[in-house]
């Protein structure tokens, strides 16, 4: 039965051979995209942002940590989703997606919580502290490390995305713990810089940049996730006769 | 600029080994997030090739 109330471009991207191509065409316009706001958003936080009236210059951190910290939970999430449509629906794309997409996430979440640690010496006095969200932040990068543990274990790779995608839904239970963890438990760790429902506690001139730095880590470490899943598709359409034209074309 | 000097701009306010600490990770960070697969890219495709050639002799 088709459903219809999906666009066609949902179905053409279950497309192994479409979806290459496509993400062959966006991948110079994310790669110019994303430089350029990552290049701004960092000269803009460094040099041109005002500084914390607290915590002095430390506080530009914040344009590295935050972004880190977002992106390993949406990539996380996505991770789960695109597990859960290659489920149901039994697409393979979207199990290439899940697979491609831990690495990148467990290396943001590395960088996150090194950004994080860097940032505490300075501020709270200390590296590491055991409180709820730097602990579940670190549960992040261990589910995303059972993941790829799982992935190169299991040699079938329908198994292995059967396996991992189970594994990174019942972890997706971390994420609210994760987003709510500075309301629920007495923390050091200062609330969320973006609200949907309110205005940022900061001044625009400080959270500008970091809108800029959220934004080019979306589309750069998209652009890597776009570059990882294409070689995954090579990788796994291998025997199918569009790549053996294009490798033969291009020879 | 929120600096009176270059050297001003370095020091952080005294944090700079902190700043430039987060910021050399994040840059090792996104490059080798971009590099790695490029890299790995060429390799696949440079190993395909070769076994397509292979089975091209043989049949």
């Amino acid at each position: 039965m088709a459903v219809k109330w999906l666009p066609r471009w949902f179905f053409q991207l279950a497309s192994p051979r479409w979806c290459y191509q496509f993400i062959g065409k966006l991948i110079p316009w994310f790669a110019a995209i994303s430089i350029t706001l990552v290049v701004a958003g960092s000269i803009w936080g460094l040099a041109f942002a005002p500084a914390d009236y607290q915590q002095g210059n430390s506080f530009r951190i914040i344009y590295l940590h935050v972004p880190a910290a977002i992106l390993a939970q949406s990539f996380y999430m996505l991770m789960a989703i695109a597990g859960a449509i290659g489920l149901i629906w039994k697409m393979k794309v979207a199990d290439m997606v899940a697979k491609s997409v831990a690495p990148i996430g467990a290396s943001l979440a590395v960088l996150a919580l090194l950004t994080g640690a860097i940032w505490g010496k300075p501020t709270w006095g200390s590296w590491w502290v055991w409180d709820a969200r730097l602990t579940s932040m670190l549960v992040l990068l261990f589910l995303y490390l059972g993941v790829i543990a799982l992935n190169s274990a299991i040699e079938s790779e329908t198994t292995a995305a059967q396996a991992t995608a189970v594994l990174a839904l019942v972890g997706l239970v971390n994420i609210p713990i994760i987003k709510y963890s500075v309301e629920w438990w007495n923390t050091l760790h200062q609330p969320a810089t973006f609200k949907l429902t309110e205005k940022p506690a900061m001044p625009a001139e400080m959270w500008m940049p970091l809108l800029v730095m959220v934004i080019g880590f979306y589309t750069i470490f998209g652009l890597a996730l776009m570059l990882r899943l294409r070689n995954e598709i090579l990788v796994r359409e291998r025997r199918a006769s569009w790549v053996k034209e294009l490798l033969s074309v291009k020879a | 600029m929120a600096f009176e000097s270059f050297t001003d701009f370095l020091d952080m306010g005294g944090h700079g080994l902190y700043v430039w600490l987060c910021y050399g990770l994040g840059l090792v960070t996104i490059l080798l997030s971009l590099v790695l697969p490029v890299q790995q890219g060429k390799s696949i495709k440079q190993d395909l090739r070769r076994r397509l050639r292979r089975e091209e002799g043989s049949a």
